[in-house]
């Protein structure tokens, strides 16, 4: 049983106790400690389950490697799930629960799964539940929900805070160990602009621990001495920016790099996490290698870890992972484990080395210390199932026939070391294999480039293949000098990398019946056997094997089980560890928290709301908004008793019988002037508009090029070489944009100028019966019928406003849109209000407009258009020039497809009975698809209940609908069924235009 | 994320402040135009694995469309060039002629 020794322990304070609890049990561990380390201590070894089989099991690793031990961490709107306990600092009263158990993590249902588990191959989702196929949606796929999957989601909303921050520098350094201190120490004394980041708790990395096990000394002096003196060093340099508990965890194009920061590691902090986001003139990844595990049988029980872990928990937090430890591995690290596991007082019964001759001084030190040393063995299989019991050793050269059994509770496995490449990879830096050390390594030659076309990323340490800690010296120090002159990987000297033999399955000749339990991938559970599944099955690309197996699919995205398992493919193919290649290496290097990647854009700050003068009135007064762009809209303004399409019902009587205020501030105003103005605005637009007289106003239309609608609105001549352009709301930036691209890219010689003025001035619809009269009251402009005509503007003084009138509707009747500055827009609207009280005034919303428009058959970009709509689907082709020599969309108008009779075109629609069809509707058409469908010829656009008729009115598009007025058709409804509908005139409301004219 | 500099304002410009415009140096097919061509204008674009003439906009910056000849497998940057222009200037092309020996433009 794993506990804590009685002395030792760098890395804890036993002067800190503290309390913390796991499953609800009151625990306690030390500061310093990891949860992984503590529950450790406290014996605690089985932290988790297996994601298929529900295997108990204890943690691999003692870092950010970890696939085993993850746990749910808080509650509530705290709860993060899936933390990895190996890397999450112990904090007094942290509560923690085990994941992917029901009802216990000692006793779990769903551990029937691994007795089943001949039944439960490699790709068995896509195998086992073919037929019937109703049993998929409601046996087996709930079943697999249930009992596969880590952690819950939080239920809550995340409490916590998070932010982000933006930087450059000259060079960013990744990892905090050996390598990355003496790179940041060079880079700084050059003068370069540092930023030197370490995922973990403290600086040094694996030196402090490993360095005194050989008596390895970093520049003469102890190890930890050197790195105080480096740490102290730095901290004096104002050039250099330091952090701990934060993880570099992607590279990208042209040096930018994300890392996070986890600021409430190191205690409390008024943000949980901070994302930097960071653009490097050069990047150091130097964040060391990660230990491989051993391919044998068992090697999931609880107690079986990686040698490096082992030592880790023994020296770094004084803890013993099992009194007795054999100790197995395919080079010289091993060794340091025994070592370390002796002086610790515990006792290794065996230390198996694959090898046979292997000599140095960690070998002669185990010598010294009694160790006995089995060369060429390995192991046939662990025993035990809640942790281990004992092991059975064999020869590695051979099937697998037990030697000897040995009892124990605990193994380490060394399997050798893999430099972390992926920070390297991720930017596109290209990896080479070196067949002596057994690991895929940078190529310097082959670096993420930027934008000059040199590489950027600078691998040093064990990143780059370093083994010793001279070494990792060394290659940090040449990649922080070179990066700080702006150098490139080709120039850097790879580090001398140990050599290793390749052994990838224990026993090299182990029969089925052992590779059934050999573990590649410990939390998805993929076994040997079933990579060699995959390959007998046709699984040639490592990237389809690792779909179909799951294999390094899990949460630490391959870190342990990559090599081993495109070894085992590549062994099972027939080919090179080469030529199968790795799986891409993709952001992030760990799992980072969704909140510090929206940061602090959340709720209200999650994008700006744009704001009209008026919006104090509206939210004064009750307005029930809608969201168009970023504006938000009044849909209407519900009274007392009304519900908000009540409300829009009252509204568009108002306006059908008295007069009614819209704010229209939102719609687009674009200015467009200069000498070649005119020319320009007829390309722009559809239709002729440079004939269009100064006072007069006309409704334009614009296409894309293909000759598809983008917008619509009413465009005023102001003066000889001024347009004003109205767009819709959402058109107004879209729009500006276009007008400018075109201008930019295409007529660039044309003198003409755009400017998007739209949020410069505020506007009002006043509009309905008693419009003149209402603006007549505020008096100073001659608003009547003969002076001011349809679709003609006036400058004036309004009620002492400077203001601009346009005599233009949306509604159908007499109506006025009044435009003055922006700053006065509040008060504009309080005296048409005050001044039209008992003329029955009345504030109108967006659904008001849209019935208003609909009952008058006037089209709204966005509903009947949606980006395949022409002007002439839409009966506007009155509105496209055929006298234009060109204009944007004329020869895309001609394309045949365009041009065909077929097409849908805009009709009105009216219920037989009156009620009002779903919008979106589809209208059935003849006969059936070709592949056996009821066919369409039409869908249903807008679709209202119209107060002045009584009934339900709606636009519709339908294959030559305008040609069919009269007849009937059949339109869908949700859920079912279907009603029946005539096609109308989409004009129902004043066809002649007597009271728009009045 | 790209950098590129805007020919206009001379801004080292991240991609976040840029509108991507698609391939550069397209004509445009107008009225009178063949069936084909008006085809290849509205949609026929050129994916070069390699050097590649593109449009983008400096949209939250100075407003200004211009263009960048990238290498699209390596982010390899040969310059950037005002859109006013009807051809690829002369110093992009020695730039990418000394950087990318042999390179021709597909016709």
């Amino acid at each position: 049983m794993s506990r804590r020794l009685e002395t030792g322990g760098l890395f804890i304070d036993r002067n800190a106790p503290m309390g913390f609890t796991f499953d609800g049990k009151d625990r306690g561990g030390f500061g310093g400690d990891t949860l992984a380390s503590a529950l450790l201590a406290c014996g605690q070894l089985v932290m988790g389950r297996s994601f298929k089989y529900h295997r108990q099991r204890g943690p691999v690793s003692c870092g950010a490697e970890e696939p085993n031990a993850l746990v749910g961490l808080g509650e509530g709107g705290l709860f993060e799930p899936n933390a990895r306990a190996t890397i999450t600092p112990l904090t007094e009263g942290l509560r923690a629960i085990s994941q992917n158990r029901w009802p216990s993590l000692a006793f779990d249902i769903g551990a029937v799964n691994a007795k089943l588990s001949k039944f439960l191959p490699a790709g068995f989702y896509y195998k086992t539940f073919l037929w019937p196929r109703a049993f998929w949606k409601h046996v087996y796929e709930p079943a697999i929900r249930r009992s596969a999957g880590l952690g819950k989601p939080p239920s809550q909303p995340d409490a916590d805070r998070y932010e982000q921050v933006n930087t450059a520098a000259d060079v960013l350094i990744a990892g905090g160990g050996v390598a990355g201190l003496a790179a940041a120490m060079e880079a700084g004394r050059n003068g370069a602009r540092v930023i030197l980041m370490e995922q973990g708790p403290r600086w040094g990395g694996r030196a402090l621990i490993d360095a005194p096990l050989t008596g390895e000394t970093i520049d003469g002096q102890p190890a930890a001495d050197w790195i105080e003196m480096a740490v102290d060093t730095l901290e004096t340099m104002p050039n250099v920016t330091m952090r701990l508990h934060t993880q570099v965890s992607g590279v990208f194009d042209h040096g930018f790099a994300l890392a996070e920061e986890r600021c409430a590691d190191a205690g409390p902090a008024p943000v949980r996490a901070r994302l930097w986001r960071i653009r490097a003139r050069r990047i150091v990844t130097a964040q060391g290698a990660i230990e491989r595990p051993l391919a044998f049988a068992g090697n999931d029980v609880p107690g079986v870890m990686l040698a490096g872990a082992v030592r880790d928990y023994a020296v770094g937090y004084g803890v013993a992972v099992g009194e007795r430890v054999v100790v197995v591995t395919a080079g010289d690290d091993g060794y340091r484990t025994a070592i370390a596991l002796v002086e610790a007082g515990l006792a290794v019964p065996a230390l198996l080395d694959v090898r046979r001759g292997a000599t140095g001084p960690l070998v002669e030190r185990a010598q010294a210390l009694g160790i006995r040393i089995e060369e060429g063995r390995g192991i046939a299989h662990v025993s035990g199932g809640q942790s281990v019991t004992g092991v059975s050793i064999c020869a590695q050269d051979g099937p697998g026939e037990v030697i000897e059994e040995i009892a124990c509770d605990a193994v380490a496995m060394s399997g050798g070391w893999s430099p972390a490449v992926h920070l390297w990879s991720q930017a596109g830096g290209k990896l080479t294999w070196d067949e002596g050390a057994a690991m895929f390594r940078p190529d310097h030659a082959r670096p993420p480039t930027g934008a000059d076309g040199s590489g950027f990323v600078l691998p040093a340490g064990g990143s780059d293949g370093a083994a010793s800690t001279e070494d990792a010296l060394r290659s940090g120090a040449e990649a922080g000098r070179l990066a700080a002159e702006g150098g490139v990987p080709a120039d850097l000297a790879p580090p001398q990398a140990a050599p290793m033999p390749q052994v990838w399955v224990m026993p090299r000749d182990a029969g089925l019946a052992l590779r059934e339990k050999m573990w590649l991938d410990f939390q998805n559970d993929v076994k040997v056997s079933d990579v060699e599944l995959a390959a007998r099955e046709g699984y040639r690309s490592v990237e389809h094997a690792k779909r179909y197996t799951t294999l390094g699919m899990a949460t630490d995205q391959g870190k342990l089980s990559n090599i081993g398992g495109l070894a085992t493919l590549g062994h099972a193919l027939g080919e090179a560890i080469p030529q199968v290649g790795t799986t891409t290496f993709r952001p992030p290097w760990t799992p980072i928290i969704l909140g510090s990647i929206a940061g602090s854009a959340t709720g209200a700050q999650f994008q700006p709301v744009r704001r009209t003068p008026m919006q104090d009135w509206h939210d004064a007064n009750g307005a029930d908004y809608e969201p168009v762009g970023q504006w938000r809209r009044p849909y209407s303004y519900p009274r007392e008793g009304e519900d908000r399409e009540a409300a829009a019902q009252r509204e568009t009587r108002a306006v059908r019988e008295a007069v009614g205020l819209l704010d229209a501030s939102t719609l687009g105003k674009i200015v467009v002037k200069g000498p070649d103005a005119g020319r320009f605005m007829d390309m722009i637009y559809t239709n002729m508009m440079s004939n269009l007289a100064v006072g007069r106003c006309r409704y334009g239309l614009i296409c894309n090029d293909s000759g598809f609608l983008m917008d619509d609105g009413v465009v005023a001549r102001l003066s000889e070489d001024t347009w004003l352009c109205h767009t819709t709301t959402g058109g107004a930036e879209h729009i500006h944009a276009h007008m400018e691209e075109w201008l930019q890219t295409e007529w660039w010689d044309w003198q003409v100028y755009t400017a998007n003025l739209t949020e410069q001035f505020a506007q009002v619809v006043v509009a309905g019966p008693q419009a003149r009269k209402l603006l007549d009251r505020l008096g100073g402009m001659d608003v009547s019928r003969e002076a001011m005509p349809f679709m003609s503007w006036a400058e004036g003084s309004l009620h002492g406003f400077d203001a601009r009138v346009f005599r233009i509707s949306f509604s159908g009747e007499v109506s006025y849109e009044v435009s003055v500055r922006a700053s006065e827009g509040a008060e504009l609207w309080q005296a048409l209000l005050e001044e039209g009280e008992d003329l029955g005034v009345t504030p109108y919303g967006t659904e008001a407009m849209h019935i208003l428009r609909a009952e008058k058959g006037y089209v709204m970009i966005g509903e009947e258009s949606d980006g395949t709509i022409t002007p002439q689907d839409l009966n506007l082709g009155w509105a496209v020039s055929k006298k234009k020599a060109d204009f944007i969309g004329k020869r895309g108008l001609t394309r045949s497809h365009l041009a065909d009779p077929e097409r849908p075109r805009l009709v009105g629609l009216r219920s037989l009975d009156g009620t009002v069809i779903e919008a979106g509707a589809q209208v059935v058409g003849p006969g059936v698809t070709p592949t056996g469908q009821n066919a369409t010829e039409g869908r249903v656009t807008s679709s209202y209940h119209s107060p002045t008729f009584g009934h339900g009115i709606a636009m519709a598009l339908i294959r030559r609908g305008p040609e069919r007025l009269g007849e009937t058709v059949e339109v869908t409804r949700i859920g079912g069924g279907r009603q029946k509908a005539v096609l109308v005139d989409p004009v129902l409301y004043d066809a002649k235009g007597d009271r728009l004219n009045g | 994320m790209l950098i590129l500099t805007c020919p206009y304002c001379g801004v080292a410009a991240d991609e976040t402040e840029l509108s991507p415009g698609g391939e550069a140096h397209l004509h445009r097919a107008g009225p009178g135009s063949e069936d084909a061509s008006v085809e290849a204008y509205l949609y026929h674009r050129s994916n070069p694995k390699g050097v590649h003439f593109e449009r983008w906009r400096h949209a939250y910056g100075c407003g200004k469309w211009f263009h960048s000849a990238r290498d699209t497998a390596t982010n390899d940057v040969f310059g950037t060039y005002p859109a006013q222009v009807t051809e690829t200037p002369q110093n992009i092309l020695e730039a990418i002629a000394q950087r990318r020996p042999g390179w021709e433009r597909p016709q």
